[in-house]
């Protein structure tokens, strides 16, 4: 019933705020190259981890802005945040900063906050959100202060490990720049976090850019935030790549790295590459629908906001 | 043989930092871009100790050489106690401060299960629940309605137990060995 309503509620604000809702294929040749994403095979093909490469290649025809609500899969992904399954709503703006994009994501939180309870119910009854803007950190502050690692983003992965044991965090046999990274996040930034509200977290060091852009005026950041709420990480924004000769180069490196790590490969998506040449300046965001619904009704685990959990379908 | 991450469950007993633990809860944990994690809470076998740590998948997990064996608690002799293997009838004498609080509820004849790290008793469990004979309590004051008040009751270990009212010594109880509360009585003096 809550899913039902906040998912018609949000279809109505993207539609009065201009979005055009698409609809992308389940079943792709490149299912997403980043390294720790794990794509579920169909026949010859692979389902989407998330609708990314077909609506960049709709944003290199000209869309403006425009939304996708549909199901992804990840392999291995079960826990109480996570489900094989699971429904992304992902949206992308041409010719708009990061911060729009942040902006709409409060949006989308308060109208779910206030589509989520019965209706009569008190706006906000079921989550107390702050009246004022979300609050904005970045994540060398959140590491400085949590973790006292000083992170700054052109670090060797040496240098890093050095830096976080001298901190006290235990890496086991972490040895690659980002596990030793969210070895730390994890450890002693995420515990941190649910105390303090909805939090966006912005410039991700350059080694976890993924398909974000650098920051012109500091390349050692890249224009990334992810939005976090009651220990939930709930959306993943990029200020986008649209330069193909970089992309196709931190492609390559990835399907080194899934091939260090044992992992299948994946083709590189031509067609993407082909599009985001043609692309405008964009910003664009995925959202987890699931998790947006266990924060707006206070759910403690995914399977309490999902008619058919993995395990009984 | 090492094991990884994702042979962790409830009750797996491996090493760490050069300790043994046994996993109490665990949670798939993974950033969005990063590499899964499995949040594990863990009880040092030692010091009893409980603290979590996020292992990062296909990390290897030493095996802890820790074994548990079911043994008779036979006798007190001075500083320790004396327990016999009930399959190989060996018998083992352990120090009373490995031994611990279970000394409490642990009478003479009882069916314990013993913790061994690197061959050398490191704990001994109690099962949940034994029932004793009060040996020595006050007579409960006739006429004393109120249902919550209890007296002291002693058991043959020693130990002190709350009973209601109503027992007297020779009545056999059930407690609890984890909290040593009384729960019911089982038989008439």
């Amino acid at each position: 019933m809550a899913r039902a309503r906040v998912l018609s509620a949000l279809r109505r604000w993207f539609e009065a705020e201009g979005f055009l809702e698409v609809d992308t294929p389940a079943r792709v040749w490149s299912p997403g190259q980043e390294v720790h994403l794990d794509a579920v095979a169909s026949e010859d093909r692979w389902l989407v981890t998330s609708p990314e490469y077909a609506m960049k290649r709709l944003c290199g025809a000209g869309y403006r802005k425009i939304v996708s609500i549909g199901k992804c899969w990840r392999a291995g992904e079960r826990g109480a945040h996570h489900q094989p399954e699971f429904t992304m709503i992902e949206w992308y703006r041409a010719d708009a900063p990061l911060e729009h994009i942040a902006d709409d994501c409060e949006q989308v939180v308060r109208i779910a906050a206030r589509h989520a309870g019965e209706p009569g119910d008190q706006p906000g009854r079921a989550l107390n959100l702050p009246p004022e803007r979300f609050r904005r950190t970045t994540v060398r502050e959140l590491m400085s202060i949590h973790a006292g690692l000083d992170v700054r983003g052109d670090e060797s992965a040496a240098e890093l490990a050095a830096k976080a044991g001298g901190a006290g965090i235990a890496l086991g046999a972490a040895q690659a720049w980002d596990d030793i990274f969210f070895q730390a996040w994890l450890d002693r930034v995420e515990p941190a976090l649910p105390a303090a509200g909805p939090v966006f977290v912005f410039d991700w060091p350059a080694p976890l850019a993924a398909l974000a852009r650098r920051r012109a005026d500091d390349p050692r950041w890249v224009e990334r935030f992810e939005l976090y709420a009651a220990g939930l990480e709930l959306a993943n924004a990029f200020g986008e790549l649209t330069d193909p000769i970089e992309q196709r180069a931190r492609f390559e490196s990835e399907i080194v790295a899934r091939r260090s790590r044992g992992k299948p490969t994946y083709p590189i998506d031509e067609k993407l590459l082909a599009a985001l040449g043609r692309m405008p300046p964009t910003s664009g965001v995925a959202l987890g629908f699931d998790r947006l619904m266990m924060l707006v009704t206070g759910a403690r685990t995914i399977d309490e906001v999902m008619a058919f959990p993995d395990e009984d379908v | 043989m090492p094991y990884d991450t994702s042979d962790i469950r409830k009750g797996l007993k491996f090493m760490m930092d050069g300790a043994p633990y046994t996993v109490i809860e665990f949670q798939f944990v993974k950033p969005g871009k990063g590499a899964a994690f499995t949040r594990t809470r863990m009880k040092n076998l030692l010091t009893g100790a409980v603290l979590e740590r996020n292992l990062r998948s296909g990390e290897r997990l030493e095996e802890a050489n820790v074994e548990v064996k079911t043994m008779q608690y036979l006798y007190r002799d001075a500083d320790s106690f004396v327990f016999m293997d009930t399959t190989t009838y060996d018998q083992v004498s352990i120090p009373e401060n490995t031994v611990g609080e279970s000394k409490d509820f642990m009478p003479e004849n009882i069916n314990v299960e013993v913790l061994f790290f690197d061959n050398r008793a490191v704990g001994v469990t109690l099962p949940n629940f034994i029932e004793q004979k009060i040996i020595e309590t006050e007579p409960g004051f006739r006429g004393d309605t109120s249902t919550n008040t209890t007296k002291p009751a002693k058991i043959s270990t020693g130990a002190s137990v709350q009973v209601p009212l109503f027992i007297v010594a020779g009545d056999v109880v059930k407690i609890d060995t984890r909290t040593g509360e009384y729960l019911e009585r089982v038989g008439r003096a």
